[in-house]
């Protein structure tokens, strides 16, 4: 940030002020808060940089100007750093065909992956250190075949139509496929990610997948092979065409020169083709990882088999188990009605025998009760009728209410009570439509 | 698409994902930020999608569906992102798709396949398909595959709906490298400026969007920037003012058309008063009167008005009152005063309104720079700034590593001291009291810090004093004076003058400084006459002190410093 410029005068220093050095502290800064600083701008970034590499201004400064510094001076370096070849710099302009254009523009390590800029940028390089004016005027013969050179090589690598074409037989780009002892060394993953990279340039599909390496899984390495085995190319060979002659005299010969032309392009196409072809084929017979992958099922396979067996036995123990615990469950079952059955007759007997009892009590009662006569021995006619009743009441109810009934006689004495108890009784059967009021009109009298 | 580009293939852009409007930017080559307009030459797109028989609209197309199509037309969801359902506002939605509550998210029920059915389709997915059409729009713009964006949210977006921006982002194909505040972008947006000086100041950005408005005071230090304070308000934004007209026209309809009927009560006529009364305010903005019109507005009667722009004031000054307050609150909030603020930045599509921005000019102090379209001729698109600030932040960073940006806004980084008080020198005279104090480091400046300044001396030049201080900003309130006070500079003498002529009644209100705190006394002798001093001073990130005090093109000088204050026991201050 530049300076502040503050426009009013410092105060004349005081008569007697002295310090060691001429500076002496006296207060310290308040506390700060703490806030967040919003992470944006470059401001931030230069902040950011400083705090994590725990810089001072000055530092950073530093360090940053080197930084950007070197910067520049790799952009230069990069594409006049090629030297010459004498060699070429020989080279007749007529033979453009045969020339390497990437090496006459000092661009042959980027090739294909040249950009524009960079095609125009080392043109303009090379056009001020070789133009015909400049050689002249040191002296040299006027000799401008390499300037031609360099103009040709920018207009094809400029055009991108024949660009293409040079690049599909650009053979400075290829790289040879590893022979097979070459990649026994363990280095397969290398060697063969540069022939791939290499034939990429081809692909009308971009980006092309890389051949990854020994972790990859197996949906990539057969992703890979599938895109190598539908390769679809722009590759054209229209770059080695035999000049087609332009007089117009010779129609004939024109037209067998181009048939001649379209038949040795279809035939290279062809041929590349079948050559690509056997490259997968060589690299794929070569990599390990397909034979993992394939011994990898195997032990799958085997996996699923060994399980289903396992499970089969299992399920015959379950079997077997279930059919014992069912023959266990059945027997007690069979134990437990036989004693269900010993029980209830004893039940049965014991109901029996307490009905007797209860109707002997009733009978009794009737006794007591003096078979209902009022005053005196009963008549024998009164004893009868009485019994008579009781006894037909006694069919008529069951053994619950005889019980009932014989709770109530229980233990009473009075004649009228007992009366009044078998009455009530005739009454409640009378209403349940047991029995007839006239059959039992001498009680309810 | 792979998950993570690495930074040499990502092609970045900056987004603006706002609740009514969407904008994308990239940065030229130049490094100028440029705002794309999609397919139809929308540079700040609707951000509404709308299904017809399976196809989908996105932006303008879309919106003039809300008509024809409201249940099929998805709008105003920014906000429901990452939410639950009980803690949404449906309120903007009346009028397209309503939101639905979907396990713990916010979803649609609309119909876009092609077969008719229904489907509930979940905020998330519809932020998807709306930001891939934007990333396709940025992607045929720039003629290569958009990867990677900075996205700008709201200051109080939670961490969950970034989360859930970042997913949904992702399934578009879209790497979020960085949220960055919209307050923040927009003061980015106009310090990128290749005119723009880095300077000290207090900025407050007024975000005025359709459904919201936002402000934040934020602290610009060296291009540094710290959020004081934000204030939102849900319940002031263009909505509101479209409201206001679509009010005043609906009655002049009914005056005019007895037998018409109120068009408020028929949703296809609520629909197409809303549309045309929000282009009606557009042009406002621009011209003094516009033009109404609506064919069949209401029982197949068409209507046609004209309003200026006096009347609009009129009718919205409640509205507009209210934004002001809104500004006000927030540099209240900050425990400022708004003789404090030296910039207003207007963002947001409402911000075009003139009206708002000279009423925030009248209600701040004539220091204050209010930047929006009507008060000054450089100021950029309102509605752009977000979408810009974003751009310039994604050139920045878009060379870093993934995990190299993850470090650097890590709190780690971001969590600096904030200075409390001003560190400045006394000019004039050595006494607290008498002394004039001038800030070199203003308050609130993140630490570490380095400032210089160059001052000047007594005219015959000789031993003088450099003391520097804590100062503490006041507001010094005076009754106008009957004569005009002794002036500093002509400059300010000639407006001080005005000033008293024209506010005869009013307080004049002005900043001053208090010496809180004596830090350092130094000495310089010898000066030449006529002779500057340049000081600097280099505050560490612990509070500790370095200082240097020299003579401008003289050799020597003193150096000197002083100790970090003790920590405090609780560690509050």
């Amino acid at each position: 940030m530049a300076a502040v410029q503050i426009s009013l005068p410092l105060p004349v220093l005081p008569e007697g002020w002295a310090a060691e050095k001429d500076f002496k502290a006296v207060g310290q800064l308040t506390h700060a808060t703490d806030r967040n600083i919003e992470p944006v701008g470059p401001h931030f970034l230069a902040h950011a940089r400083r705090k994590r590499h725990k810089r001072t201004f000055s530092e950073d400064d530093r360090i940053q100007a080197q930084v950007n510094v070197k910067k520049v001076e790799d952009e230069d370096a990069g594409e006049i750093s090629e030297p010459e070849d004498p060699l070429m710099l020989q080279r007749d302009a007529k033979d453009w065909k045969g020339q390497d254009h990437y090496a006459v523009l000092g661009l042959s390590k980027y090739r294909y992956r040249a950009t524009e800029d960079q095609i125009k940028r080392a043109h303009r390089k090379k056009v001020l250190k070789h133009h015909p004016d400049k050689k002249a005027a040191a002296g040299s013969t006027e000799d401008d075949s390499f300037f031609k050179c360099i103009q040709k090589a920018t207009e094809v690598l400029l055009d991108p139509v024949k660009r293409r074409q040079f690049d599909s037989v650009d053979e400075g780009a290829d790289v040879e496929p590893p022979t097979k002892k070459e990649t026994q060394k363990g280095n397969f993953y290398k060697l063969w990610g540069r022939v791939f990279e290499s034939e990429g340039r081809f692909s009308k599909i971009q980006p092309v997948p890389k051949l990854g390496n020994d972790k990859s899984t197996k949906e990539e390495v057969e992703h890979f092979y599938n895109f190598w085995y539908n390769f679809d190319s722009w590759r054209t060979f229209e770059y080695q065409d035999e000049d087609v002659p332009d007089d117009n005299e010779n129609r004939d010969q024109k037209r067998h020169v181009e048939r001649k032309n379209q038949n040795a392009r279809r035939k290279k196409k062809t041929e590349d083709t079948a050559r690509l072809r056997r490259l997968v084929d060589d690299a794929l017979a070569l990599d390990e990882r397909i034979k993992k992958f394939r011994q990898q099922e195997h032990a799958q396979k085997n996996k699923k088999r060994l399980e289903k067996e396992a499970e089969t036995k299992r399920l015959a123990e379950e079997a077997a188990r279930a059919r014992e615990e069912e023959a266990r469950l059945q027997a007690e079952k069979e134990a437990a009605e036989r004693a269900e059955k010993a029980e209830g007759k004893k039940a049965k007997e014991a109901a029996k025998n307490a009905a007797k009892k209860n109707k002997r009590v009733v009978r009794g009662s009737v006794k007591e009760a003096n078979y209902f006569h009022v005053g005196g021995d009963a008549p024998a006619a009164q004893i009868d009728s009485a019994l008579n009743i009781v006894d037909l009441i006694i069919t008529k109810i069951d053994n619950e209410e005889l019980a009932a009934l014989t709770a109530q006689l229980n233990g009473k004495k009075d004649a009228g009570v007992i009366k009044q108890i078998f009455a009530s009784e005739v009454k409640k059967l009378v209403e349940a439509g047991k029995l007839k009021e006239s059959e039992a009109k001498s009680l309810l009298a | 698409m792979s998950e993570e580009e690495s930074p040499a293939q990502r092609v970045a852009i900056g987004i603006s994902f706002g609740n009514s409007y969407s904008s994308i930017a990239h940065t030229s080559g130049e490094g100028k930020a440029e705002v794309i307009a999609n397919e139809e030459g929308d540079r700040q797109i609707p951000s509404i999608l709308s299904y017809v028989d399976g196809e989908e609209f996105q932006g303008t197309q879309a919106k003039a569906q809300l008509v024809r199509n409201s249940k099929n037309t998805v709008a105003y969801f920014r906000d429901f992102l990452g939410q639950d359902f009980k803690s949404i506002d449906p309120t903007p939605c009346h009028q397209s798709a309503h939101p639905i509550q979907h396990d713990s998210t916010v979803a649609f029920k609309i119909k876009d396949t092609a077969e008719g059915a229904e489907n509930t389709v979940t905020v998330s997915e519809i932020t998807t398909r709306h930001i891939r059409r934007l990333k396709n729009s940025a992607s045929d713009f720039m003629g290569k595959t958009v990867n990677a964006a900075v996205i700008t949210v709201p200051t109080n977006f939670s961490d969950a709906q970034k989360e859930a921006l970042t997913k949904a982002a992702k399934d578009a194909g879209v790497e979020v490298l960085q949220f960055i505040h919209e307050p923040v972008a927009a003061v980015l947006a106009y310090d990128a400026r290749a005119e723009a000086e880095v300077a000290d100041k207090i900025v407050v950005v007024a975000d005025l969007g359709g459904i919201r408005s936002d402000v934040a005071v934020i602290a610009s230090r060296g291009g540094m920037y710290s959020i004081l304070a934000t204030a939102h308000d849900y319940d002031v934004g263009g909505t509101q003012l479209d409201q206001v007209l679509m009010d005043h026209f609906a009655k002049e309809f009914i005056k005019k058309h007895k037998s018409g009927g109120d068009p408020r009560e028929n949703d296809r006529s609520l629909a197409k008063l809303k549309l045309e009364s929000e282009a009606v305010k557009k042009a406002l903005s621009l011209g003094s009167s516009a033009n109404f019109s609506v064919e069949s507005l209401s029982n197949g009667l068409d209507f046609t008005s004209t309003i200026n722009r006096t009347r609009y004031e009129l009718l919205a000054s409640k509205i507009f009152a209210a934004f002001t307050r809104l500004a006000l609150h927030a540099v209240e909030k900050a425990q400022l005063d708004p003789l404090d603020v030296s910039e207003i930045i207007l963002a947001g599509g409402t911000a075009h309104t003139p009206r708002i921005a000279s009423a925030l000019q009248s209600a701040f102090p004539e220091s204050t720079t209010v930047l929006a379209p009507s008060t000054s001729p450089t100021a950029l698109n309102p509605s752009e700034l977000a979408a810009r600030g974003a751009a310039i932040q994604a050139s920045l960073i878009q060379e870093f590593e993934a995990e190299d940006i993850d470090q650097s806004t890590h709190p780690m980084v971001t969590v600096t001291p904030h200075l409390a008080h001003a560190v400045g020198v006394l000019c004039i005279s050595g006494d607290p009291a008498s002394g004039v104090f001038r800030p070199l480091v203003e308050a609130e400046t993140p630490v570490p810090v380095r400032r210089s300044a160059v001052i000047a001396t007594p005219r015959e030049g000789g031993d003088v004093l450099i003391k520097i201080c804590e100062g503490v900003r006041e507001i010094k309130v005076t009754k106008p004076a009957p004569k005009p006070k002794p002036a500093k500079d002509e400059d300010e003498d000639d407006e001080d003058d005005e000033d008293d002529s024209e506010e005869e009644e009013e307080e004049i209100r002005e900043k001053a400084w208090r010496v809180e705190n004596v830090l350092a006394e130094a000495a310089l002798k010898g000066l030449k006459k006529g002779a500057k001093v340049e000081v600097q001073v280099n505050v560490a990130a612990d509070l500790s002190v370095q200082c240097f005090v020299r003579e401008v093109g003289g050799k020597g000088g003193v150096r000197g410093g002083w100790s970090a204050p003790k920590p405090v026991e609780n560690g509050s201050i």
